[in-house]
């Protein structure tokens, strides 16, 4: 009967949000949680919006199914699972971290890397050539 | 030889281009759903006829069917509108979510227009239409008599798009057992 | 019969492209001083043309002549006129044709001001322009013609409401000078590697336009993020979507170039980077145009999409940046030099910052371009968005920003630790301890990210701030000169946008409420009250209004009115938010969804500090303005000596 846990925490979770028209929390730490959350995911409908800015249509139910989820205890990771399971990693502006974008994640401790052997190897050169003695440009 | 690394930045530049030309050349896709493959995920919802009586997937037989999400609001849904009474009528079992619809509006196309669902549920908060990851109206899925989603087409359903995505798929089934 | 002359002009205009980029370069190398002579001429002969076929198109939106097909798409007989005549630019075929004007006003520009440099080097300068001209005209005149008739429609489509605002009239324009500005930096690189050499003064000739294009680039981006801010009503102002990522990429370049150029300026190396930098820029930009236009990625700013126009930008790009660094990986090894200089040095500094930048650029490249290239090997999407370029672009520019207050105040060549730390050292407990103390006097909350933001920021403040104050004080010391006041002010600039950006991003709130008339909502302690809802019309819209009354402590603060209007023509829906702001914060309300029953859901926003992003941005801008316009760039080189001679050599710390 493990299939019924999440069915009934979101039923319980929704009864605690009572009236599901708010578009939010009281509490302002949670709201900001849930406009943060908002900020990363992107309207399926929209050209490249977040479902935070968006301003309806599949972005609404998303928006309320974050809600319920969230008062129902549910972690952040937990709720963009879901949501990836059922439209694909696209629905994330966080990518995965998966053999198909580790080179996305890798980047910038790989660029940083490269940057300081390169700096290195000039500075090395020129440490070695004279100064100008008489600069004034 | 010093020369060489005067070259990375041309050999940079003409990966990228080869990218570009490769993406234009390709267009845009429409991402595949991950859905497809997966089991049908059930609902339970307010029949649009009578909402005081739920339907949902625990009212459908192990078959083949479509089910269709659509509005009133939908204009595509309308054009869309009489090859589902065509496939309805030559014996296909279509099932309709009703999403984010006023109840007399879409009872008014169905009404008139002629009625190609064997029943309509309302999802008013896109409780099931977030669950089939579905990103707008209209969108149909083809579900098997295992229960599994078989294929999703996203706009207008027309024969053309039947007969190539849809009708290949029930066939194999079929053949495969 | 009008527009017809347009399309007629852009045709002669393309010709005199023609004569501008084949004879002055080809005579530049076969040693004839009449075919060099030709390059200006035929600079504003064409400039001359393209501005005509411009006020052609503008003539045509202010006339209402929807006979022209761009017109009727874009223009209404309703619409105000200053909007008609920003329309010109409302759409790909007319924000082309700005495109073309910019860029020949530009070359106008260089070919007046470059009449004290070496024949061969400006009529080449000029010539690459040329080849520049011509891939856009063509462009323009074979896929994208403004001046394209119909029949004749009763009425136009009217102007894409988004772009029905104040801001449509200043920040295109601003931002094509900028970005189109990159084109001469392009083209004295390209004339220094056909010659196979360069020097100090080649340096010096590149520098003031660099500067200029660099804080007009800086000023359009401001403008555009400003826009969108106030605009859209949901409290962003970057969300790294593609398009700003276009403009934003050859600005990195850009300002990577300019500390460049001060080394080869100063020392006479680092001139094939210089070199690469420069070609970098201008590719970027034009690799903007081409991801803007061609539909190949998503975004709320694209143009409509095209492939055709696409293929034909990529043409364009093989052609004039693949000839060029196809040109640098022939040449670019003439362009070596000796030069030493120390770990502590402002040499050492400034390729910490070429380094840094780059890999900057290099890190939102990939994430801007990375779902084509999983579309292109056929893995599965994946969306890149904020989440990704706000961790990852911190990454590079913190380190930078830390260094730069370091940086400003090193000598040439070689310093001592020591000396360079002396007086700096003591900012760094004062940013630290306002950085902690300021957030939780001010807004009750801190973390290590704004710590760390605000402490880089008011580092940056105070470094830029430090020897313009003490010179001040100190009435013996040798005054600055413009370029140094310059750099000054450009670095605080940057150090009053961390603290802006930092602030606004750490401690910022939004909400979304239902509301009817009557009720009240808060954000932050402002309390928000909805008066009255009434519907407005106007010139071409109508629109459902909310009256707010703004209150803090009680006290009325302001009345706010922020409007959701429906455009009658594309009925389209556009919602206006109502901002009342002050130096240290905005609070703005606007309108969502009509909920029916008289609610609406509404959206309140609090930013502190957001001010402190486009003063930021200002304040970058006017330093780039007082650095372009120093006594050096403005003398010829006979004056230069005496005046130096005269003064005496300037102390050794200090900019130059």
């Amino acid at each position: 009967m493990r299939w019924l846990t999440i069915p009934l925490a979101l039923a319980l979770g929704a009864a605690a949000l009572a009236q599901s028209d708010v578009e939010g929390f009281e509490d302002p730490a949670q709201n900001e949680r849930y406009r943060d959350f908002l900020h990363t995911l992107r309207c399926p409908q929209c050209t490249n919006q977040s479902v935070a800015e968006s301003p309806g249509g599949t972005a609404d139910d998303i928006k309320r199914l974050v809600r319920e989820r969230m008062a129902a205890g549910q972690t952040d990771a937990e709720i963009r699972a879901y949501l990836v399971s059922r439209y694909g990693d696209v629905i994330s502006y966080r990518p995965p971290f998966k053999p198909s974008t580790w080179l996305l994640w890798l980047a910038p401790a790989l660029l940083l890397a490269g940057g300081g052997f390169v700096f290195a190897r000039i500075l090395r050169t020129r440490m070695q050539q004279p100064l100008d003695e008489d600069l004034d440009s | 030889m010093k020369q060489w690394r005067y070259l990375v930045p041309i050999a940079v530049f003409a990966v990228l281009a080869a990218v570009f030309l490769v993406n234009l050349r390709m267009g845009r896709s429409v991402p595949e759903s991950p859905m497809i493959g997966q089991p049908a995920p059930e609902f339970s919802l307010p029949s649009l006829r009578d909402p005081s009586t739920m339907v949902g997937t625990h009212d459908i037989a192990d078959q083949f069917y479509l089910l269709n999400i659509w509005a009133f609001w939908c204009e595509v849904c309308h054009y869309e509108h009489p090859f589902l009474l065509e496939l309805a009528r030559s014996g296909v079992p279509i099932y309709g979510l009703n999403w984010k619809d006023e109840r007399d509006e879409a009872l008014s196309l169905i009404d008139t227009r002629g009625d190609p669902f064997v029943w309509s549920a309302i999802d008013e908060h896109g409780v099931a239409v977030i669950d089939y990851g579905v990103s707008g109206a209209p969108e149909t899925f083809l579900i098997g008599p295992d229960r599994t989603i078989l294929a999703k087409h996203t706009g207008e359903l027309t024969p053309e798009s039947w007969e190539a995505k849809f009708v290949p798929l029930i066939e194999a089934h079929r053949a495969g057992g | 019969m009008i527009p017809e002359l347009g399309q007629f002009a852009l045709v002669l205009a393309l010709c005199l492209a023609l004569v501008q980029a084949a004879l002055p370069l080809a005579g530049s190398f076969a040693g004839r001083p009449d075919w060099m002579a030709l390059a200006r001429p035929a600079a504003a002969g064409q400039f001359v043309f393209v501005a005509f076929a411009y006020g052609i198109l503008a003539y045509a939106f202010l006339t209402d002549d929807f006979t022209v097909l761009f017109v009727a798409s874009n223009s209404h007989s309703a619409l105000p006129t200053a909007y008609k005549f920003a329309a010109v630019w409302g759409g790909h075929e007319g924000s082309l044709l700005l495109w073309m004007l910019v860029l020949s006003t530009w070359t106008l520009a260089v070919a007046f001001g470059s009449r004290n440099q070496p024949a061969d080097f400006s009529s080449r300068v000029i010539g690459v322009l040329g080849i520049v001209s011509v891939g856009i005209l063509l462009f323009t005149l074979v896929t994208s013609n403004p001046f394209d008739r119909i029949p004749g429609a009763i009425e136009g489509r009217d102007l894409n409401p988004a772009l029905q605002d104040p801001s449509m009239v200043v920040h295109p324009p601003t931002l094509y000078l900028g970005y189109v500005g990159t084109a001469v930096p392009f083209a004295f690189a390209v004339a220094a590697l056909l010659a196979g050499r360069l020097d100090k003064d080649w340096a010096r000739w590149a520098r003031p336009w660099t500067i200029v294009a660099w804080l007009l680039l800086t000023a359009g981006i401001a403008f555009g993020a400003w826009w969108a801010y106030y605009e859209f009503g949901w409290g962003g102002w970057w969300v790294w979507d593609p398009v700003e990522n276009a403009s934003f990429l050859p600005w990195l370049m850009t300002t990577a170039l300019i500390h460049s150029l001060a080394v080869t300026e100063r020392r006479g190396i680092f001139k094939s980077w210089t070199v690469l930098l420069a070609i970098a820029a201008f590719t970027l930009s034009l690799l903007g145009t081409f991801l803007v236009r061609s539909g190949i990625l998503d975004s709320v700013h694209s143009f409509a999409s095209d492939p055709t126009r696409g293929l034909f930008i990529l043409g364009l790009l093989g052609v004039i940046s693949g000839g060029a660094l196809v040109l640098y990986a022939v040449r670019a090894s003439s362009l070596e030099a000796e030069g030493g200089f120390r770990l502590v040095s402002r040499e050492s500094f400034l390729l910490a910052n070429n380094i840094l930048l780059v890999i900057a650029t290099i890190l939102i490249l990939l994430g801007t371009l990375y779902p084509l290239f999983i579309e292109a090997f056929r893995a599965t999407d994946v969306s890149v968005g904020e989440p990704y370029f706000n961790l990852v672009f911190l990454i590079p520019m913190l380190p930078l920003a830390a260094l730069l207050g370091l940086g400003m105040h090193a000598a040439w060549q070689k310093m001592s630790m020591g000396a360079l730390l002396a007086r700096l050292r003591w900012l760094v407990p004062i940013a630290l301890i306002l950085a902690i103390v300021y957030p939780l006097v001010a807004y009750g909350a801190t973390s290590v990210m704004t710590v760390v933001g605000v402490g880089t920021g008011v580092w940056v403040v105070l470094t830029s701030l430090i020897e313009p104050v003490s010179r001040m004080l100190d009435s013996r010391s040798v005054r600055l000169t413009r370029a140094q006041w310059g750099m000054f002010a450009a670095h605080l600039g940057v150090g009053l946008f961390i603290v802006g950006a930092t602030v606004t991003s750490g401690f910022d709130a939004e909400r979304e409420v239902p509301m009817r008339i009557g009720e009240s909502a808060e954000i932050e302690g402002y309390e928000f009250e909805l008066l009255d809802l009434r519907t407005i019309e106007g010139p071409n819209f109508t629109a459902e209004e909310g009256e707010f009354e703004l209150r803090r402590d009680g006290e009325l603060v302001a009345t706010l009115r922020p409007q959701d209007r429906v455009y009658r023509v594309r009925t389209a829906q556009m919602t206006e938010a109502a901002i009342d702001g002050n130096l240290f914060r905005d609070v703005f309300v606007s309108l969502g969804a009509d909920l029916g029953a008289g609610s609406w859901s509404v959206k309140l926003h609090y930013k502190p500090m957001i001010r402190f992003v486009w003063i930021g941005c200002a304040v970058m801008a006017f330093g780039g303005l007082l650095a372009a316009t120093d006594r050096r760039y403005r003398e010829p080189a006979r004056e230069r000596a005496k005046s130096r001679s005269a003064v005496g050599k300037p102390a050794g710390q200090g900019a130059r």
